[in-house]
């Protein structure tokens, strides 16, 4: 189980929870298990968000492995000028 | 992959210095081509015809007369691009207006012409039937219950239950941990203030400018100058129902973007255009255009609410944020609402914000979007909150700077990160040691920017003579092949005038993200990086096949292979001008290549220090001294990190003193030019000085993070300060031009006098 | 509207061309000579990036009609390097990195000469003065100014060693 804490607005979008317990060993698997638990984030996940694991932030690797005692932070899509 | 990040800063011998750029020379003799320069046979010229109104309804458009008229090969309206409602359905709105003209400068039609001339005189042929309705400009009038609402489809996101009355707040959003009552209860003063921005250009030198050409057979070129060609073929492919593989982009010089060109405008017309007159067709916005309908920044309102004990420990933030981004969502409120403490260590944080739309052109990305804003606010509480406690401004922020390990405002725990050292930079120079005259102010402001990396494709190709041709897929704004090129050189350990680098157009390269959020040097640095070392351990491969030896017995030293160690054998080194020689009898060319989306960008802080003095008679303000100290990670090419940092202040000076739309009470923007949207000159500034701070980023085999964004979040904030300190009146809204500056002081004298 | 027959020199050369009568300086330059190196910034004389030289006047030619180029004298950013060999400024804009897109440089460095051909050792101030009518967005002019400084000072010293 990972930890995953919801940054930004997210929390706005889960009833103010901001913080859940998901089974993942991948960013990927972590957003498909945070869709399932919160159902009302998955518009928003598959939107794009960007995921901060040990304050580095990714905002396209599914695939990135992340270790159960990892800090996650899933924070709003961002971009730049 | 974990990346090498074995190579050691002292142990460059490219990296860090300044070599000239290699598109120098064609850009100091005019050769040079931008958005503008290029032509093509049979060429027409586009125009687009712009909506009047800040908010009308477009009952219908007859562009008969127009069509007649002889010279004129194609006019399009919103009826030549399908409607959609998938996520490119704002840009499509945004690109030719549909059943309402939502700004001052909309496009409603464009022609195709054999002459500028004619295209225009057919503009004035095109009837279009407004019906107009009332506006709104104003971020906090647009919030009111009884405002024009702008989509009848639009309900608040963020708040439960959702609402069933449309209103122009697309989204509230909220986030904060800690107890701010209790930090503000903790605090021995509190500080708590309202602050306004308005809506600035990003003010590019180089309109929008493109070139289209589609064939009868369905394929298309695009020659346009962008930040993003990748995204403009992705974009323009998706609006007219083409293959993506049926467009070719090629992205021209560009003449600035600063954000404002990571999106489409005039380019899917253009292509319609050409599309239905068979004939390439030439669309370039006129300064008016580029101002009245390309992407200007958010205006905003934002209330701070600071705690601090009388040691100088911050012990609650809270900050409202109401940014307007014009007439569709997607103001960076987010953005700025995570940046706005960033800077600091904070137990307590609460943050509300609103994406609020407006009668205004469509928000584009301006160089760290959103975060200049809330600095100014924040930094600006900062700053009295250190007045009150009698503290110096650096000092304070020394205490409660964010540093590795520091848990940030916005979520994530912090890795090594600059702010500390940027501020001890600004402290120690000679500038804060400058004693001011009458009329003088000094300010302090500190700013965080994200940084981002993104999908990059490189690809390296070795020639037979021993020179290195580098394909980056990035659009180079500031300088940056010159960084690719020194990056290359230095891991093949060859001459940097040896490696020669071009921006590639979309069918020769894989796909690249837009040049944002700071992300050239980073990513596409680190993407040539590894193309580079693709490269080594191919020649390396070679060497040893020539050698007969095992691969892992050779070794890239210097610009040439060598055996490993004495085991290997006794061969003397293989230069790469030699194997590349070589390289057609021994199993063909040589290349190197990466595709990866590079993550791990790093953030930059940057500290920044001013000095003005502010006539009493007029209210104008003189720019007497500018520091910049930023972290910069490692600077590849120091010219162009200064560059960077120097452009950024000298933007964000112009935000602070100057620059403002302005509308009328008809919804019409009163200053679309240069004239009247004035952005600093020569004369307004002085030479700005600068720190290159070099805090390594892990994310990055030589330590770069992005620079090119932070250098605008501080000036707002430190001109303020500044501005503030030299007429001791807390200066809350910008532009803090001569007349509203004026303005404060004749209030002030006057309550003096009263008293 | 009927087109005019323009007779005038470019750079040294003979050119003559055809153009309205209400056409701009700047797109006679631009897209019947193709001599794109002066741009257009905005078209109402704010931006300086379409300065040339008209008779030794600094002028933006986005402000001059094409047919008052009639007999007259034009100098454009294209005939500033003799041959291969860059002038001064040209080179020391490169040395300073005082440009970043470069979309300004052409406008700043025929503004540039016209100031060092009137007065070889301008102060900071002068030279930021003289420079105020040509926007650059990229650089906030500090290595802009640098690199016309330096430029100032080798011509000087040139100009004694010769
Ligand atoms: S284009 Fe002539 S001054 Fe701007
Ligand atoms: S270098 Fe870009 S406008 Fe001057």
């Amino acid at each position: 189980m990972v930890q995953v804490r919801l940054g930004g607005s997210l929390q706005s979008y889960s009833g103010g929870r901001g913080s859940f317990e998901i089974e993942g060993a991948t960013i990927g698997q972590i957003l498909a298990g945070l869709g399932e638990a919160c159902p009302r984030l998955k518009p928003l996940l598959e939107q794009g968000v960007a995921v901060a694991v040990d304050g580095q932030i990714y905002r396209g690797s599914l695939l990135q492995p992340v270790r159960p005692d990892a800090e996650v932070f899933i924070l709003p899509k961002l971009a730049g000028g | 992959m974990p990346l090498d990040q074995s190579a050691k800063p002292n142990a460059f011998s490219k990296v860090g210095t300044r070599p000239l750029r290699p598109d120098g020379i064609d850009k100091v003799t005019g050769r040079a081509r931008f958005g503008a320069d290029m032509n093509a046979p049979g060429m027409l010229i586009g125009r687009v015809l712009r909506s009047p109104h800040a908010h009308a309804r477009i009952r219908s458009i007859d562009a008969s007369e127009a069509e007649a008229l002889p010279g004129v090969k194609a006019v399009v309206t919103a009826a030549d691009f399908p409607d959609r409602q998938d996520e490119f359905r704002d840009v499509l709105v945004n690109v030719m207006a549909r059943d309402k003209a939502l700004y001052d400068g909309h496009a409603v039609a464009a022609v195709a012409a054999t002459s500028a001339g004619i295209a225009r005189k057919a503009l004035s042929l095109i009837k279009v039937d407004y019906e107009v309705l009332p506006h709104v400009i104003d971020v906090e009038a647009a919030m009111l219950p009884d405002a024009p609402i702008l989509h009848d489809t639009m309900f608040t996101k963020g708040v439960e239950p959702t609402p069933t009355k449309p209103s122009n707040v697309a989204a509230r959003l909220e986030f904060g941990r800690g107890d701010v009552a209790a930090g503000f209860a903790e605090a021995d003063v509190v500080i708590e203030k309202t602050f306004r921005t308005e809506a600035t250009h990003q003010g590019y030198i180089e309109p929008h400018a493109c070139l289209a050409s589609v064939g009868s057979d369905g394929q298309g070129e695009l020659w346009v100058c962008t930040q993003g060609h990748f995204m403009v073929r992705d974009t323009c492919a998706a609006l007219l129902g083409m293959d993506i593989s049926k467009l070719r982009v090629t992205a021209s010089e560009i003449g600035g973007g600063f954000g404002g060109k990571t999106t489409v405008f005039i380019e899917p017309v253009a292509l319609a255009l050409s599309r239905k007159a068979g004939r390439p067709v030439k669309l370039v916005m006129s300064r008016g255009e580029v101002f009245r309908a390309s992407g200007p920044t958010a205006s905003t309102s934002i209330r701070v609410k600071m705690g601090i004990r009388k040691d100088g420990r911050i012990t609650a933030g809270e900050a409202e944020l109401k940014y307007q981004g014009g007439a569709f969502p997607g103001s960076p409120v987010e953005m700025g609402a995570m940046s706005a403490f960033a800077c600091y260590e904070l137990e307590n944080v609460h943050v509300v914000g609103y994406d609020v739309v407006t009668n205004r052109p469509k928000q584009a990305a301006y160089r760290a979007p959103g975060a200049p804003m809330s600095a100014f606010a924040v930094e600006g509480v900062v700053n009295d909150l250190a007045e009150r406690i009698g503290m110096d401004p650096i000092d304070l922020r020394l205490k409660n700077a964010a540093k590795e390990g520091t848990r940030s405002a916005y979520g994530p725990t912090f890795g090594p990160i600059g702010l500390i050292e940027t501020l001890k930079a600004v402290k120690s120079h000679p500038h804060y040691k400058k004693k001011l005259g009458p009329n003088q102010g000094r300010g302090v402001a500190c700013g965080f920017w994200f940084n981002f990396g993104g999908q990059t494709c490189v690809s390296l190709n070795i020639n037979i003579d021993g020179t290195v041709a580098l394909a980056v897929g990035t659009p180079d704004i500031g300088g940056s092949r010159a960084s690719m090129c020194l990056m290359a050189a230095e891991e093949l350990g060859i001459p940097y005038d040896r490696v020669r680098a071009i921006i590639a157009d979309t069918s020769s390269l894989g796909f690249n993200d837009v040049t944002d959020g700071s992300r050239v040097t980073f990513a596409s640095g680190m993407a040539t990086i590894k193309a580079a070392r693709d490269a080594v351990q191919k020649l390396c491969a070679r060497a040893a096949a020539i050698w007969g030896i095992p691969e892992d017995a050779v070794v890239w030293e210097e610009g040439a292979a060598r055996p490993a160690g004495p085991n290997a054998g006794a061969f003397p080194p293989l230069t790469l001008r030699e194997i590349a020689a070589m390289a057609p009898k021994t199993g063909g060319p040589i290349a190197g290549h990466c595709e990866f989306n590079a993550e791990n960008a790093g953030p930059s802080f940057a500290s920044h220090l001013v000095d003005v003095e502010v006539d009493p008679e007029t209210g104008r303000t003189t720019v007497l001294r500018y520091l910049v100290a930023q972290d910069a990670g490692k600077a590849v090419h120091p010219a162009y990190v200064e560059g960077q940092f120097q452009g950024g202040a000298a933007q964000g000076v112009g935000w602070a003193l100057n620059e403002e739309y302005i509308y009328g009470a008809d919804g019409r923007l009163q200053n679309p030019g240069f004239l009247d949207y004035r952005i600093p000159v020569a004369s307004d500034l002085p030479m700005i000085d600068t720190v290159i701070v070099e805090v390594p980023n892990p994310g990055h085999p030589y330590g770069v993070r992005g620079v090119g964004e932070t250098s605008i979040v501080p000036p707002l904030a430190a001109v303020a300060n500044a501005v503030s300190h030299a007429t001791g009146i807390r200066f809350t809204e910008l532009p803090m031009s001569p007349p509203r500056v004026l303005h404060a002081m004749d209030a002030r004298r006057m309550a003096q006098a009263a008293e | 509207m009927a087109a005019r027959h323009v007779r005038t020199t470019i750079n040294g050369d003979a050119v003559e061309f055809v153009c309205e009568a209400d056409e701009a300086l700047l797109d006679v330059l631009r897209d019947r000579l193709a001599l794109t190196g002066a741009k257009e910034g905005c078209g109402t004389g704010d931006c300086g990036a379409c300065s040339v030289m008209l008779d030794d006047r600094l002028v933006c030619s986005c402000l001059v009609l094409g047919v008052e180029a009639e007999g007259r004298k034009i100098e454009t950013i294209e005939g500033m390097a003799r041959g291969g060999e860059l002038h001064p400024l040209q080179r020391k804009f490169l040395e300073h990195a005082a440009l970043q897109c470069g979309i300004c440089t052409p406008g700043f460095l025929v503004a540039a000469r016209a100031l060092l051909e009137r007065n070889p050792d301008p102060t900071e101030t002068e030279v930021r003065f003289w420079l105020a009518g040509n926007l650059c967005r990229c650089t906030g002019y500090d290595k802009i100014v640098r690199a016309v400084m330096d430029a100032a000072a080798e011509l000087r010293e040139g100009r004694h060693a010769a």
